[in-house]
């Protein structure tokens, strides 16, 4: 897609808010004015990414093998390595996501379909202990495992695209039914999976690097060329921004929320399993908890807003290794991971206030107030 | 009193429509309302036939004493879904008043009588400052209650990991002490609480113009604005309101559980927004009864009884059955707001 048709699209945001609010050009002229002229504070992954390097650099400060890393047992290790490897599910649910999110939706049932699909990966592939026997042939429990993520995808965008409900509650429902449903396939139990060929989705290791790593990269890959390349990139902002319009324009756009829903689904089905995986165990109760709300976050930390339209896939994937970062500061600081939340809960308000207009206008004029006397000679 | 007891066998309804206009021509903003009280009366007819020993007043009043806090969490959720916006912070809410309260009490030994005012008073600051960022910056209440609860939770942990329990003599009295009502069947001070909440948020509600104005603000923002009605105050009242009423809801849950824990009401925050859709309340906002809620509590709570008394099914099928009463709620709301779209 030409950056002029995206600039024009977002020359036109505000046409999607009913309410009064300050005009998006405006906004702008507000985040210009803090870049002080700088041409790479304009560009929109210039926050996320120094947030990135702020955090990288706090984690070397006070930890100086933070960048190390070797060669051993025949593989890459380091902190970034696990960083990466444990930053995996989150940046493929939080792909997911960014998609929903820029079509004016939200799903919170990826928590809840991780766990589904984990379960039934856990339970096809079986509990027993010797190791190199399982239930089913393991490329059919994971192709079984995705199939239900994509029908718990596909439930949610049907009833966001046909019924008409809202994003919010559509994935309510099986948020709050799914982890029952969970529960329902485990038998209430946590299964423990001792066949060892699964190990290697989430902890094996290809060509020296964690595999999970490969996984949300490919699927990186394929969504970046779908959106860039083709103009399915265009269609979905066209209906995050003004649903009517793009529908009217002959954007297809019941579709394309169901395809967003349903892809959403199959990388929280993705995600089951690398974290299945690599905690070897199926929990109905626990698997994926608050997952949603980190997927949410990171899809905010990178620049995407909740409004819908404008995304930023590379902004999501940022914003997933800032949360992964920042865990594993708070944990290497010796800080109790308690605290964990309450930092996460500043970076959500600080986050939200910075991308509100009216706090930046607000700013503005606060920080133009002093300084108007000294420029006027 | 009397009026609230005979409510969950299903004869007294809480709305004044006229009896012969009703017969004649049924309003059907009323049918999700009537769908509701009409499958819990079923289910309780369902669980009296099956279940030796489930018709007792005493069974049905303990839908109000395992569930009051509920009640009262669910009240304020109902005000902030009617003025067309969500708060996800009442069950971490709920938690750090428990945690705040027994860590007060039992490691600092202040009197209850100073603490209970004081984390009323916290959590309707918290409620105020989330309104304030949500109407102020025109924030999305969806995650600025989120980034609330993220919060209100991470202090509970800085307070202390573990669970504290509480020894203290005034609580252990309240939580212990029964009002008889008759036949030996009795209520917990915190269902009596929450009756009192439930009957004032009813009359504020329907009587008072703080109620008028949410139904106006949650039917249309603009239009209220126009009329010239305080839409700013209203939006931040709303959750004020809902603070409130989740600090008040961990007082009563303090007395319930007799501890402060980080972990307390995980995910409350979603029974709450199940019981006001089940109680049919539209999550666009405007539409909706305070009494409505009150039944979407107590179906809630009689899955869960109906579920205990059956034994054989596992607790995961509450959350199963809960997740299609709210998949059938919302279609049923979908298909009314189309054909209503459809007449007019």
């Amino acid at each position: 897609m030409s950056e002029e048709l995206r600039d024009s699209i977002e020359g036109h945001r505000g046409t999607g808010f009913a309410g009064p609010l300050v005009s998006p050009p405006e906004g702008e002229a507000a985040a210009g004015r803090f870049g002080g002229g700088l041409h790479f504070m304009r560009h929109r992954l210039a926050w996320p990414l120094i947030t990135l390097l702020l955090l990288l650099a706090v984690n070397t400060a006070f930890n100086a093998s933070f960048l190390h890393m070797e060669w051993r047992d025949g593989h890459l290790y380091g902190s970034l390595i696990d960083i990466l490897n444990r930053a995996a599910p989150l940046v493929l649910v939080s792909l997911g996501m960014t998609m929903v999110i820029a079509t004016r939706g939200i799903d919170i049932s990826v928590g809840a379909v991780v766990a589904i699909a984990a379960a039934v990966a856990a339970w096809m592939i079986g509990g027993s202990v010797t190791g190199s026997v399982s239930r089913f042939p393991m490329p059919l429990a994971i192709l079984a495992a995705l199939g239900i993520a994509l029908l718990c995808g596909l439930w949610n965008g049907l009833l966001v695209a046909r019924v008409g409900m809202q994003p919010i509650i559509a994935t309510l429902i099986l948020m709050v039914a799914g982890r029952g449903i969970a529960q329902l396939i485990t038998g209430g139990q946590i299964i423990t999976i001792y066949y060892s060929p699964y190990f290697f989705l989430g902890s094996g290791y290809l060509l020296g690097l964690p595999f999970s790593l490969f996984i949300a990269l490919v699927v990186f890959a394929l969504l970046y060329l779908a959106v860039t390349r083709t103009a399915l990139g265009l269609f979905v902002q066209a209906v995050g921004i003004n649903p009517t319009a793009a529908r009217v324009a002959g954007v297809q756009a019941r579709r394309l929320v169901l395809a967003a829903y349903a892809f959403s689904g199959v990388c929280a089905g993705i995600a089951g399993l690398l974290i299945s995986s690599n905690v070897k165990s199926a929990d109905g109760n626990n698997a994926g908890q608050l997952l949603e709300l980190d997927a949410i976050l990171a899809v905010t930390l990178g620049g995407t807003a909740l409004t819908g339209g404008r995304f930023s896939l590379v902004g999501s994937v940022i914003g997933a290794l800032i949360i992964q970062t920042l865990t594993y500061a708070i944990y290497s600081l010796g800080v109790p991971p308690e605290i964990n939340l309450v930092v996460k809960a500043v970076v959500v308000f600080a986050v939200m206030l910075l991308q509100s207009p009216e706090f930046r206008a607000e700013i503005a004029i606060l920080m133009r107030r002093p300084t108007a006397p000294g420029v006027r000679p | 009193m009397s009026s609230v007891v005979t409510k969950p066998m299903g004869e007294a309804l809480p709305r004044p429509p006229a009896p012969a206009a009703a017969a004649s021509r049924f309003n059907p903003k009323y049918l999700p309302l009537a769908v509701t009280i009409s499958l819990f009366v079923a289910m309780a007819t369902m669980g009296s036939v099956l279940y030796s020993g489930f018709f007792s007043a005493q069974v049905f009043l303990n839908l109000l004493v395992d569930n009051a806090f509920l009640i009262i969490v669910a009240v304020g959720m109902t005000f902030v879904i009617l003025s067309g916006g969500i708060d996800l912070s009442v069950g971490s809410v709920v938690a750090l008043t428990t945690m705040v309260s027994a860590a007060l009490v039992e490691h600092h030994g202040w009197h209850p009588a100073a603490v209970i005012p004081l984390v009323l008073l916290m959590g309707t600051a918290f409620g105020a400052f989330m309104g304030f960022l949500i109407e102020r910056f025109r924030l999305q209440p969806f995650i600025v209650t989120l980034a609330g609860m993220f919060l209100a939770r991470g202090l509970c942990y800085l307070i202390s990991v573990d669970s504290i329990s509480i020894t203290n003599e005034l609580y252990t009295d309240i939580s212990q002490l029964r009002i008889p009502l008759w036949e030996g069947a009795s209520l917990s001070v915190g269902a009596m609480i929450a009756v009192v909440v439930l009957l004032v948020a009813v009359f504020a509600a329907h009587c008072t113009p703080f109620g008028r104005t949410v139904y106006a603000v949650g039917g249309h923002e603009q239009s209220a604005l126009l009329m010239g009605l305080p839409v700013r105050r209203t939006l931040v009242g709303v959750y004020t309101l809902s603070g409130f009423c989740s600090a008040l809801a961990g007082v009563v849950f303090t007395f319930y559980m007799l501890s402060g824990y980080g972990l307390h009401a995980v995910g409350m925050e979603l029974d709450a927004i199940a019981a006001v859709v089940i109680g049919g309340t539209l999550l666009s906002g405007g539409v909706g009864y305070v009494a409505g809620t009150l039944f979407g509590v107590l179906m809630l709570g009689i899955i869960q009884t109906l579920i205990s008394f059956d034994g054989t099914l596992s607790s995961w099928w509450t959350r199963i059955v809960v997740g299609v009463l709210l998949f059938v709620f919302c279609l049923l709301q979908r298909l009314l707001a189309n054909r209503t779209r459809t007449s007019s």
